[in-house]
């Protein structure tokens, strides 16, 4: 016993692909979360098109559409800071996580405008005003905060993760040829630009 | 089988190429959006979010460079919840 255990003492075990599925699977687990939200979304537009659009008219597009950008351009360089990491080069990926830092925060800073707008014209949701509204513009409102809202929990999470990688590279704990922790981070974050890029026609886009 | 990550995942200029797709992707739905195309303008939001979503699934997450245990998966989770939203949209066609 202890002489095969002197004789693997190097190999530590270590499973990326399985430690990626496992990402993956809970991956599905938010699709789902989001998807059944998505459903419900579909249901009351198919119940109430015209009010949806007036509702949705009052949404900022401008704020939607650099969130967007933000989000993809944030995707972009958690991609490229894998990769810098795949490449040996700890400086550019410390770099490009710290960019897409920068860019999650600007996101949420936007969220905080885009809704304390809303807040101060009195929408948000069992305010008079809100109540005061057609029921297909309540449920719009009403999704509307809850999605977008549950989106932005999830960019805080991915803040979380993310910094936590960060200062796992800056310690080598995240090395070139160890570093599916990073490598699920980045799938994490490329969720949460996946759902945003689905939110946004659906709440800011519709004419 | 080598179970530790393969570094076949692909450059700098393929994120970077397919970074600008996905902002003129964004581009092109804002723009539409403007226009008038009856009951096709949530068809084609869609379809372009469906696009731009396939481009970040294959490249910025990888898959298209995965096993294909990770292809199967997801095609499964896909159908799953295409499923359930088939099912419940006849729910509401003919309630």
């Amino acid at each position: 016993m202890s002489s095969r255990q002197e004789g693997t003492v190097a190999h530590v075990h270590r499973d990326d692909i399985g430690a990626r599925m496992g990402m993956w699977l809970f991956l599905f687990t938010e699709v789902l979360l989001f998807g059944g939200m998505f459903l419900v979304y579909a249901f009351y537009r198919f119940q109430h098109p015209d009010q949806f659009r007036v509702a949705a008219m009052e949404l900022n597009t401008g704020i939607g559409t650099l969130n967007t950008v933000i989000l993809l351009t944030s995707s972009l360089t958690v991609a490229l800071a894998i990769t810098a990491v795949q490449k040996g080069n700890r400086f550019l990926a410390v770099l490009m996580l710290n960019i897409t830092l920068v860019f999650a925060l600007m996101f949420m800073v936007n969220k905080y405008f885009e809704w304390s707008a809303k807040i101060s014209h009195g929408l948000y949701p069992g305010s008079k005003a809100m109540l005061d509204l057609p029921n297909g513009q309540i449920l719009f409102y009403g999704l509307y905060y809850v999605m977008t809202g549950l989106h932005a929990l999830h960019v805080i999470i991915g803040v979380v993760i993310l910094s936590f990688m960060q200062i796992q590279l800056m310690k080598k704990k995240i090395t070139q040829d160890n570093h599916v922790k990073l490598e699920n981070a980045g799938l994490y974050w490329h969720l949460v630009d996946l759902i945003w890029i689905f939110l946004f026609p659906l709440f800011y886009l519709i004419q | 089988m080598d179970n530790h990550s393969k570094n076949n995942h692909p450059g700098y200029s393929t994120y970077f190429f397919v970074w600008l797709a996905l902002l003129a992707f964004t581009s092109i739905t804002v723009t539409v959006a403007g226009i008038n195309l009856g009951k096709y303008t949530m068809l084609v939001a869609l379809g372009i979010a469906a696009v731009k979503s396939i481009l970040v699934v294959n490249i910025f997450m990888h898959i298209k460079f995965e096993e294909k245990i990770f292809k199967v998966f997801i095609a499964l989770s896909f159908s799953t919840l295409l499923i359930i939203f088939i099912l419940t949209s006849f729910d509401i066609i003919y309630r």
